[in-house]
């Protein structure tokens, strides 16, 4: 049997032994306790019941998520630079950003919902808040690693500063940069759903799939709730998904860490 | 004809404060357009800083350079990088290419920085030039990880080329490859040095120095041979030698 195939039936067959384990488990239940876990037919038949509400709040959900990715994106790469520049700088700032980062999230939700209100602006800075430290963290270390031989190069060909950041520097951090994006896009659909929780509202077009969760845990729809984990499961993938083949778009070509067939 | 490097009784001391080290004590050279001579010596003989001076890296604590009639200690850091990029061409050990750029875009690197920035056309025509006398114009849009070490080492060949230097300095240019790939730069650096091309390069393999035309020894910062190679080696020759060999071995295998 040829390897590739074996890599798709071998998933395919954990996959299938693990479905009959959770039938058997739910079986194995008295009949008054079996609502703790649904089988997988009930979670599928809560997708058809709930099907237009879990949409929206997934939607709402990708929608703070992507917000607040991007936001740590863009501040994590402006930030980055400035620790870059002098180590004087990553001292100075470094104790506060992990103090950020050392504070669990959730206890800034009541803050946030005070400052700029429940709902998609909250979850968009949890999310930011959650995505920011790894993003920082990995691309100060990238733009800090570059060759010594190539800074050294760059400064004997008498380049600008300029110069040694944008086509030296930033380049050279790109894989680190992607390493931190990797982290940042797995965390992404879990802070916004945490934040969600926390902060959401059912204003406006109503909330996300934290907001989801509450309203089913509440009235006891267990498959629903498992449909909700289920949907904020595939999103979590798209994301990784994404920057996965983002980062293969910028490195393949030139990085080790993809093999060449050409080579 | 003038000399291109005029080195006159050159000292240079490191003072680190409670030490110091007399790296190079007195060095007196003269070599004129077209050698081609190896540097050699152990570790600590001072031969690093010498190159470091030839490079105009690192300016001489005591002493007289002068570098295509150019006196080196005159000039502030800007004039002397400015020296470098017009007069000097430096390969080193490790490549030093950029991962992420061409074969093409890291010839281009050096012509980037400094006063005179030539136009895009011009520099991608006189960097595929570059790149066509290391025999790489095939390469060109080949980025550093597709191409083997003894290629890697031509793209920083055609680098150090590309600004028309007087002089070519290369640290170790061998000391990344296996031995034939190593006859195969040497003889690139022979092609370029018949053109006319002085190279300067530091080794510590005595049969690389054979490929050149002058070896210099040193010791403790001082000059303590200066030799004509009686009988020099020819890359190609050693090349064919080299597949004959092979051949051979696997005739009778």
């Amino acid at each position: 049997m040829s390897k590739r195939v074996l890599h798709l039936l071998l998933p395919a067959a954990t996959g299938a032994l693990f479905i009959v384990i959770w039938y058997a488990v739910v079986f194995s239940l008295s009949e008054e306790m079996r609502f703790l876990l649904p089988t997988p037919g009930e979670i599928i038949a809560a997708f058809q019941t709930n099907g237009a509400a879990l949409a929206r709040a997934t939607l709402n959900t990708a929608e703070g998520a992507l917000l607040g990715f991007g936001l740590a994106i863009a501040l994590s790469a402006v930030l980055a630079l400035t620790l870059s520049v002098s180590s004087l700088v990553r001292v100075s700032l470094y104790p506060y950003l992990m103090m950020l980062q050392m504070t669990p999230v959730i206890i800034f939700a009541p803050i946030l919902v005070l400052w700029v209100g429940p709902g998609l602006k909250s979850v968009v800075v949890i999310t930011f808040l959650i995505c920011f430290f790894p993003l920082v963290v990995n691309t100060t270390q990238g733009l800090v690693s570059t060759d010594r031989n190539l800074v050294e190069l760059f400064r004997m060909y008498r380049a600008s500063k300029a110069q040694e950041i944008f086509l030296l520097r930033v380049p050279a951090a790109l894989p680190y940069f992607f390493t931190g994006l990797r982290i940042a896009a797995t965390l992404a659909p879990i802070g916004a759903l945490v934040g969600d929780y926390t902060a959401g509202s059912s204003a406006g077009d109503g909330g996300g799939l934290g907001f989801q969760a509450i309203i089913y845990s509440s009235q006891a729809k267990y498959p629903a709730l498992f449909a909700t984990a289920a949907v904020t499961c595939v999103l979590g993938f798209v994301f990784a998904a994404v920057v996965i083949g983002l980062s293969w778009l910028a490195l393949h070509q030139w990085h080790d860490s993809y093999e060449r067939a050409d080579k | 004809m003038a000399a291109v490097v005029h080195l006159e009784d050159i000292h240079k001391i490191y003072d680190s404060g409670e030490v110091q080290v007399h790296a190079v004590r007195g060095v007196s050279l003269e070599f004129s357009k077209g050698e081609f001579m190896a540097v050699m010596g152990a570790s600590g003989s001072g031969k690093s800083t010498l190159m470091n001076t030839l490079g105009c890296l690192d300016r001489p604590t005591r002493g007289r350079y002068l570098l295509d009639g150019v006196d080196v200690g005159q000039l502030d850091r800007n004039q002397l990088a400015d020296l470098r990029n017009e007069k000097l061409g430096f390969v080193f050990q490790g490549f030093n290419l950029l991962s992420r750029t061409t074969a093409l875009e890291n010839v281009e690197l050096p012509m980037l920085y400094g006063p005179h920035r030539p136009s895009a056309r011009e520099m991608q025509e006189r960097a595929l030039r570059c790149l066509d006398i290391v025999g790489l114009s095939d390469r060109a849009d080949h980025f550093p990880s597709q191409l083997s070490g003894g290629q890697q080492q031509r793209v920083a060949i055609a680098r150090a080329l590309v600004n028309h230097p007087q002089v070519l300095l290369a640290d170790e240019p061998t000391g990344n490859l296996d031995s034939k790939t190593a006859i195969d730069v040497m003889g690139v650096f022979q092609r370029l040095n018949d053109q006319g091309i002085t190279i300067v390069m530091v080794t510590h393999e005595l049969d690389i120095a054979r490929f050149c035309k002058r070896n210099l020894i040193m010791r403790d910062g001082r000059v303590v041979s200066d030799i004509a190679v009686p009988d020099r080696l020819v890359a190609e020759v050693e090349l064919r030698r080299l597949q004959d060999a092979e051949t051979a071995a696997k005739l009778t295998a």
